[in-house]
């Protein structure tokens, strides 16, 4: 009964949408320590170098932590996208509704553009991977250690204006998308309750509002500052 | 009852002869209808109507028409039984309308609730979930003294909250992903908040949160719409505590294999 019962958690409607829970909420978290190291670039190209430095410097643990991410990612990406199919199919098969009015007091801009709002931030993501981390590799020498020059990368991507609005649209993206999935994670997980439950929604725009607008002024900030 | 004060409406509803074929929407013009009258009576009058020009007359599910049995159902205007705030299809009244209002008025659609004829769908899914654990198995024998087992008022509330489900489905119609799981939790709430209920609980769950994964319902993504058009007001609290009732379960809850039965 043990082992079928854990079993049945990773196939059952629950069991799945608390994992897509608890992994975007590990992402939530990766993107508050994005975020915190994207903000050094006000401090100039030595800190921020000197820090990315630092990270690629860590040898195992940071693969360990890039394998560790791509699979919360994976889980997150993979589980969604299965619960979604399965969500179309029971709606109602090809008869949909001729006429569907929400109440306005449930569902929302932000809850049903989910899925929308998922795939562009992995479009966004792929791409993010190609242009910074693997995009052009200039060295430097900062202190009398040879590094990359990660800040001259970043500057000069966002010299494109193309770049720069597409990268601020894919983080209004990445803001819709949190500011339901942080409170709804919370419900998934059953944490609502109804003292709390309020504030943790509003933590939740919060949250949308600061991650995903601290980093579009960031892309805007560059764009603005040229290299 | 004056003439004055009655309205004619423009009906737009679904008719669909049985499962197999294809439905489509058919206009209809009701005159002489009373606001006093309630939804259901309408669709009397049209039905009387109908029967008089020797057509099929329209297939709806009803019962007690008084809000309490759950029977009927309907989307109205795109919206569970008329989206009126705790308010069952039976108990929403014409003088909601204005004379002239056009009308859709559709099934409710979703994978688990198949059409049997025009308005009517089967929702004994319903009853597959509550098969699989939705009451407690213990002899109850006479009624015992009332304060006997304390349960503290707002515990009681909160349970009674849950106990007003009517199984109506309402929120597996407006769910964009067709999920009953505000039904569910509902039903599990109810008898996990109890005394009566906790001996069952982590099994009971189990049980019905695997049923409800067999019956084609969909998954919760947390839209909130079944609670707004729930007709009992029903809060997605009752699904959190589902949720957690579901994950204690799993991971804790298990039986022993016993040939010979505990001492």
């Amino acid at each position: 009964m043990m082992t079928s019962a854990v079993n049945h958690y990773f196939c059952s409607s629950i069991g799945r949408k608390q994992l897509v829970a608890v992994t975007g909420l590990l992402l939530c978290g990766f993107l508050i320590s994005h975020l915190l190291g994207n903000l050094l670039l006000l401090a100039g190209p030595d800190v921020f170098n000197i820090y990315a430095h630092k990270l690629v410097s860590m040898g195992p643990l940071i693969y360990l932590a890039e394998v560790g991410l791509t699979g919360i990612f994976l889980v997150h990406l993979g589980l969604a996208i299965k619960l979604n199919i399965e969500n179309l199919k029971a709606r109602g098969g090809k008869q949909r509704y001729y006429k569907k009015t929400n109440t306005g007091h449930g569902t929302t801009f932000m809850s049903q553009t989910m899925p929308l709002t998922g795939l562009v931030l992995l479009v966004f993501i792929i791409l993010h991977l190609l242009n910074l981390k693997f995009g052009s590799y200039y060295p430097t020498t900062v202190a009398g250690v040879e590094m990359r020059d990660l800040y001259r990368t970043t500057m000069e991507y966002f010299q494109n204006i193309g770049n720069a609005i597409w990268y601020s649209f894919a983080m209004v993206c990445a803001a819709i998308h949190t500011a339901h999935g942080f409170g709804s994670a919370f419900q998934s997980l059953g944490l609502n309750h109804g003292k709390y439950f309020k504030h943790v929604k509003r933590l939740g725009y919060l949250y949308a509002v600061l991650v995903g607008g601290g980093f579009a002024f960031l892309s805007i900030w560059a764009h603005m500052k040229g290299v | 009852m004056s003439a004055a004060n009655t309205m004619t409406l423009n009906l737009k509803i679904w008719r669909q002869k049985n499962p197999q074929t294809e439905g489509k929407l058919v206009d209809y013009r009701v005159e002489n209808v009373s606001p006093d009258m309630s939804f259901l009576e309408m669709i009397d009058v049209l039905n009387e109507q109908l029967i008089h020009k020797g057509e099929d007359v329209i297939a709806f599910d009803h019962d007690c028409r008084e809000g309490i049995c759950g029977m009927c159902s309907m989307m109205i205007d795109g919206k569970a039984h008329g989206g009126f705030k705790n308010t069952t299809t039976c108990q929403v009244h014409m003088r909601m309308y204005k004379n002239g209002d056009t009308i859709v008025v559709e099934p409710f659609r979703a994978n688990a609730f198949p059409i049997i004829k025009d308005l009517t769908v089967d929702r004994s899914a319903f009853d597959k979930i509550i098969m699989a654990g939705g009451y407690i198995t213990a002899n109850t024998g006479n009624a015992q003294d009332g304060n006997a087992v304390l349960i503290p008022k707002p515990i009681a509330d909160e349970a009674m909250d849950a106990a007003a489900c009517i199984g109506c489905g309402a929120c597996v119609a407006s769910c964009p992903n067709g999920s009953a799981m505000l039904f569910m939790g509902a039903k599990i709430s109810q008898l996990a908040l109890l005394p009566q209920g906790t001996p069952e609980s982590a099994k009971r769950t189990l049980n019905m949160v695997h049923t409800h994964d067999t019956l084609g319902f969909g998954n919760c993504t947390t839209h909130a719409e079944c609670e707004a058009t729930c007709p009992k007001g029903i809060s997605i609290e009752h699904i959190a505590r589902m949720n957690r009732e579901y994950t204690k379960a799993t991971f804790t809850y298990y039986e022993k294999n016993r040939s010979e039965g505990g001492a």
